[in-house]
């Protein structure tokens, strides 16, 4: 049954095909997007006609990503989104790590529900309470006082708030659960040497937060980027990645699609195997 | 002591006024927001108060209660498949895998979906549909005379919805599953137990909590999914989030898509309490 015990060799048969199985229904379809983003052909499937990049760089008929304003400028939008979202997220969810972690109040815990709660709460209903919010106050401020907030309008920076309004609680998990184990007795100590709050926060707590508050980072950027459901709600004239992408699967796609993917699968990739080098290394050290 | 009290309340008004606003002005108002509209009327009729006018309407026409109640039976029967399918997965890898290879698998289960979920479900279509990977071998080796359409049915849909969520179950099983000793599993071994026994005596009773937090997560996400049954999904086989994006963006009818956004709303806060009551966790230690 586990490492130390005997099995029938059927079972341990049985079991292996299954989990091989599994690895192939996991990665079966990024395999294939990605092998299909090379091939010389104007639909992504098989037969193979022969490899080229031309969906990474061509120019004329078969236009390469890197030759399509519309998929570049799509790409351009998430870039600068997942990098407003993740800043503004991070500094959210350390502020709230601290208030819940280091901070008493009354009704702590109802607030603390709050917090968690965009966790269950479906993206498409957060995109559209989001929406009918703030569409009646521009409304309002627009009737009532003749001021126009086109920012809160259907537009990059209602998307980016969207995004931040659960991000933020991802975020503030993951630097809570690192802030849950640092050891006050540190602040006291420097307390009594006379360093105030700030100093204590900036120079002992947030260093000892640092690989929580890069993960973050990393997380939020990850989330904005592909984020599909809150964003639907909330776009403006600039479409992020996947809305782009979306409508151009519906409407019949060319293996320029596939070349966005195995750039960003690849991407991704890379990004987990360093993490995995790394974790290596520190348990190492 | 006073010196201490003091710069808490300093520290605390730095975070409690952002968290503050935050919560307040993107949660709170926002959800109070909606549930107002949902019980007015839409604003060009110019006939401001109560009404329960969109709530009747819903349960009026069959379409609309046949995808809620649909939806949400998909949703537990996609949750079911997702369990029986993580349990194993997340046994191979914390009890049977090598100590090895089980980095290796952890962060293999893990790559797919760092990648969006658009990129996840486009896989899928090229490989299913009429002109896609499986046809072209069938057709090509004769096994099928002619293209078999095996996408935009409920089957691909389960599976797709089955695909994109499973992570969410493997990874707060295999959470709790590490904290299981195995010499339970040994003793219960050597005292004649059978595997279905140790399974059900040992196994998952101490893998409850992993299992609860797991099936509530994939049910939220399957329940509130747009892009899988939207690109997977038959015509006959809409989803509720889509019926919410056709009013408020279709047919612009906001007051009754705010409705819909709260019945659904609804609908998953009684489900995930139940389940939480069956199990007796809280909403907490759930999404840890």
């Amino acid at each position: 049954m586990i490492r130390s015990l005997p099995n029938s060799k059927f079972y341990t048969i049985t079991f292996n095909t299954f989990i091989v199985l599994y690895f192939v229904f996991l990665f079966a379809p990024l395999l294939i997007t990605c092998i299909l983003a090379f091939n010389d052909s104007m639909i992504p499937t098989l037969p193979w006609k022969g490899f080229t990049l031309d969906w990474f760089f061509g120019t004329g008929k078969k236009t390469g990503f890197f030759h399509d304003p519309l998929n570049l400028r799509a790409f351009g939008v998430s870039f600068r989104l997942a990098i407003a979202v993740s800043l503004m997220s991070t500094a959210m969810g350390t502020c709230a790590a601290f208030l819940f972690e280091q901070e008493n109040f009354p009704l702590k815990n109802l607030m603390y529900l709050l917090m968690i709660a965009p966790i269950v709460i479906p993206g498409v209903i957060l995109g559209i309470s989001i929406l009918s919010f703030t569409t009646s106050v521009a409304d309002f401020f627009k009737n009532n006082f003749g001021i126009r907030l086109d920012f809160i309008r259907p537009s990059f920076w209602l998307v980016a708030f969207g995004q931040f309004s659960f991000i933020s609680t991802y975020v503030a998990m993951v630097v809570s659960a690192r802030l849950k184990k640092f050891d006050r007795t540190l602040e006291d100590a420097a307390y009594n040497l006379g360093a105030n709050r700030f100093q204590v926060i900036w120079y002992i707590t947030l260093k000892y937060l640092r690989p929580s508050i890069i993960g973050g980072l990393a997380l939020s950027f990850l989330l904005s980027f592909e984020n599909f459901n809150t964003t639907l709600f909330l776009v403006g004239a600039e479409f992020p990645l996947p809305i782009a992408l979306f409508n151009r699967v519906r409407d019949g796609s060319t293996p320029v699609i596939n070349a966005i993917s195995f750039l960003l699968i690849f991407a991704t990739s890379v990004c987990a195997m360093v993490n995995l080098i790394l974790s290596r290394k520190k348990k190492e050290d | 002591m006073m010196t201490k009290s003091k710069r808490l309340s300093w520290g605390f008004f730095v975070f409690f006024i952002p968290v503050f606003l935050w919560l307040m002005l993107l949660i709170v108002l926002p959800h109070i927001e909606l549930l107002r509209m949902s019980f007015a009327r839409p604003a060009y009729l110019k006939q401001p108060g109560f009404t329960l006018s969109n709530y009747i309407e819903f349960f009026k026409e069959p379409i609309y209660w046949n995808t809620f109640f649909r939806t949400a039976m998909y949703s537990i029967t996609v949750t079911m498949i997702v369990l029986i399918i993580g349990l194993p997965v997340a046994f191979y890898i914390t009890k049977v895998a090598s100590f090895k290879t089980r980095g290796f698998l952890t962060i293999l289960i893990l790559i797919p979906f760092w990648v969006s979920e658009l990129i996840r479900v486009y896989g899928w279509t090229i490989i299913l549909r009429e002109s896609g990977i499986i046809n072209h071998f069938m057709t090509k080796y004769g096994i099928w005379k002619q293209p078999i359409e095996m996408l935009y049915n409920d089957a691909a849909m389960i599976m797709g919805l089955v695909y994109t969520s499973i992570l969410f179950m493997v990874v707060p099983i295999i959470g709790v599953m590490d904290s299981l000793d195995n010499s339970l599993i040994e003793a219960a071994y050597d005292l004649g137990a059978k595997k279905n026994v140790i399974w059900r005596q040992i196994i998952i009773p101490h893998c409850m909590p992993g299992i609860i937090s797991g099936c509530i997560i994939v049910f939220m996400m399957v329940l509130g999914s747009y892009l899988t049954p939207n690109l997977m999904g038959g015509k006959n086989s809409m989803w509720f989030t889509e019926q919410i994006y056709n009013q408020f963006i279709l047919y612009r009818n906001w007051n009754m898509g705010s409705a819909f956004g709260f019945l659904l709303l609804f609908m998953s806060s009684i489900i995930i309490w139940v389940a939480l009551k069956l199990s007796g966790q809280s909403l907490k230690e759930v999404v840890k």
